[in-house]
């Protein structure tokens, strides 16, 4: 009984111990950090299919699918410094359908307390004009992105909000937003529309993800699917049931850019 | 035999000369498979330098083999009827000669003529429209379009993977069996790559090596006057999107290169194709309208649709004479390059079969 009470007292030492972990002082010491991304709908999680929400516009909806790439992560400490994760493992495809898409783990991130997190929705332009051979895993055409790629108008497809409404206006009743447009200018061609957005989150609370070589932190974020709908520009579904190379497609890529919260962190 | 397919050389070949070599051991020296014919890409002299990135994929004997077999493979289509080769013929300079647009996979109609694949080394971008911007992502679109091939890449794959001669030839192009859509595609884009045309009777003419009649003589006069500002030599295009002046249909307008760009300027405006083998290439314009070459005259003088993006050069009456016709027409006919579309190289490999 006695040795119960001390390895519950030893564990609630070693919790309250994680708030007060010795700065990183080994330049060296590396740990490892998981991002989780939990597909909401408001308030509510995401449920594919059968529930029914509504839009800003007061539009009753329910969802089909929703997916959309995060890539070029940069981690922020408190005290400025900045960790960028190699670009060729920094492109992630999160897709509602795919559970094991939420989760993705990043090995070998530089021990610090980081506070802030940035990083782009969609694929970046220098990796939209890489060489193919550069384009593995999420960003293969054949395999991760098959679907979604745009063959035709040669890029990725940020996001893609795809699902039915009583009062879209498309003759199933259906509705797809598939934002995507890098920007062009390749072969010092024409500019096309840029729909890849930059987002910064803060943990909330005064929050820390701290990482350690022996700590490892969990950062969980919510991706609100309305969002995409709603915000600076409240899109119809009854208007406008399919957005896809549209000049609106950047209107709504300005609502997703207010799509993600940090909901909290997860010190281990 | 001038060429000679892997499959040949790989089974059958090597079993004959293991048989030969078993009656008579004194003639192992001729009865060995002859080294492949060496693939490599080549400039022709007075063309600019490339536009495709050689050092990212060299073009390879292996590889061009792999590619080509690719190119006629009906495999990469959804019930294995279309490949490449269906609307990219040969002896069309590698168009679909007599289709207005492409005729895809269950009689299915696309809605833009299929472009000659030739020269594509200097090409900035592909498609009419200009919407990609690399060869080795273009035969996605192919495969991949409903009205064509109507098949995802990742069933492409899958089932080359599943073919052992398909591991062997990648084996051989790649070092290793690996099947997957980047070498896919390098292999397609090193056929596609060697399909150079610049050996016609107006190169020859050029380095003195053939004469042109007056007529020609005339054509060509014409041509630099009035047709060359876009359909610049060596390649008879400058890689630019214009309006010319094409109508666009009352249903179903295609907007061109502005289903890519979004840009109001590029309403209408297509890709200046090449006129390197036009006389070969029937039917002209985006959508195949024009059946003839001398349909193409007619439009050219001053049968222009007027809209906002109509190219400038068509704005203050741009017309030809009949005498310009006749002998532009003629010089054009200079332009088809025998060597080419007889090049046993890019001929189909044995069992394909063409498609109507």
């Amino acid at each position: 009984m006695k040795n119960y009470i001390l390895l519950i007292a030893a564990v609630l030492l070693a919790s309250c111990s994680k708030d007060t972990t010795a700065p990183a002082t080994d330049p060296s010491e590396t740990g490892t950090m998981t991002l989780e991304f939990d597909n909401r709908a408001g308030s509510d999680d995401l449920i594919l299919g059968v529930q029914v929400y509504t839009n800003a516009q007061g539009e009753k909806l329910t969802i089909t699918k929703f997916a959309y790439y995060v890539s070029n992560f940069r981690f922020i400490t408190a005290n400025g410094n900045v960790y960028t994760v190699p670009q060729d493992s920094s492109y992630f495809l999160i897709s509602e359908a795919d559970k094991a898409s939420a989760f993705h783990t990043l090995k070998n991130v530089p021990a610090g307390d980081y506070v802030q997190v940035k990083f782009m929705i969609g694929v970046d332009s220098t990796r939209s004009l890489m060489d193919i051979s550069k384009r593995t895993g999420a960003l293969d055409p054949a395999t991760g992105a098959s679907d979604m790629y745009w063959g035709w108008n040669s890029g990725y497809i940020f996001a893609k909000l795809e699902g039915s409404s009583p009062s879209s206006t498309d003759r199933q009743k259906l509705f797809r937003y598939h934002v995507g447009l890098f920007g062009g200018g390749f072969n010092n061609g024409v500019k096309t529309l840029n729909n890849t957005r930059e987002v910064t989150l803060t943990i909330p609370n005064n929050g820390k993800a701290i990482i350690r070589k022996d700590r490892r932190a969990q950062v969980h974020f919510f991706a609100d699917a309305l969002k995409m709908l709603n915000g600076t520009t409240n899109i119809s579904v009854a208007a406008n049931p399919n957005v896809m190379v549209d000049a609106l497609s950047a209107k709504i890529a300005d609502n997703y850019t207010q799509m993600f919260i940090i909901d909290h962190v997860h010190n281990e | 035999m001038r060429h000679r397919y892997w499959w040949g050389q790989g089974i059958l070949l090597p079993v004959l000369t293991i048989l030969f070599i078993s009656c008579n051991k004194t003639e192992q020296q001729e009865t060995m498979p002859p080294v492949p014919e060496n693939i490599a890409f080549v400039k022709p002299a007075g063309f600019p330098e490339p536009a495709y990135r050689f050092t990212d994929n060299p073009v390879t004997t292996d590889g061009f083999a792999l590619g080509k077999v690719l190119f006629y493979d009906g495999a990469l289509s959804r019930d294995g009827t279309i490949s490449c080769a269906s609307c990219h013929i040969q002896a069309n300079a590698f168009t679909h000669h007599g289709h207005d647009v492409s005729h895809g996979i269950d009689d299915r109609l696309g809605v833009r003529n299929s472009p000659s694949i030739q020269n594509l080394a200097w090409s900035t971008t592909f498609f009419w429209d200009g919407g990609v911007h690399d060869l080795d992502l273009q035969p996605i679109v192919p495969i991949e379009n409903p009205v064509e091939m109507d098949e995802k890449l990742g069933n492409v794959i899958k089932r080359l993977q599943a073919n052992t001669r398909y591991q062997q030839l990648f084996q051989k192009a790649f070092g290793s069996p690996d099947i997957n859509s980047a070498r896919m595609l390098k292999a397609l884009s090193q056929f596609m790559l060697m399909l150079v045309s610049a050996n016609s009777r107006y190169d020859r003419y050029l380095q003195g090596r053939e004469t042109f009649t007056d007529s020609e003589k005339n054509g060509l006069a014409v041509f630099q006057q009035k047709c060359a500002s876009c359909h610049q030599p060596p390649l008879f295009t400058d890689n630019s999107f214009r309006n010319n002046g094409v109508a666009p249909r009352m249903y179903g307008a295609d907007s061109g290169r502005y289903v890519i760009t979004l840009a109001g300027e590029d309403m209408y405006r297509f890709k200046v194709p090449s006129l390197r083998n036009v006389a070969l290439t029937a039917p002209y314009m985006h959508d195949g309208r024009f059946g003839s070459l001398e349909s193409v005259m007619n439009h050219y003088d001053n049968n222009f649709f007027d809209s906002p993006t109509l190219d400038p050069v068509f704005r203050n009456g741009f017309a030809l004479t009949e005498t310009d016709k006749r002998d532009l027409t003629a010089f054009l006919r200079t332009l088809s390059d025998k060597e080419f579309i007889t090049d046993r190289r890019f001929e189909p490999p044995p069992g394909f079969i063409p498609r109507d």
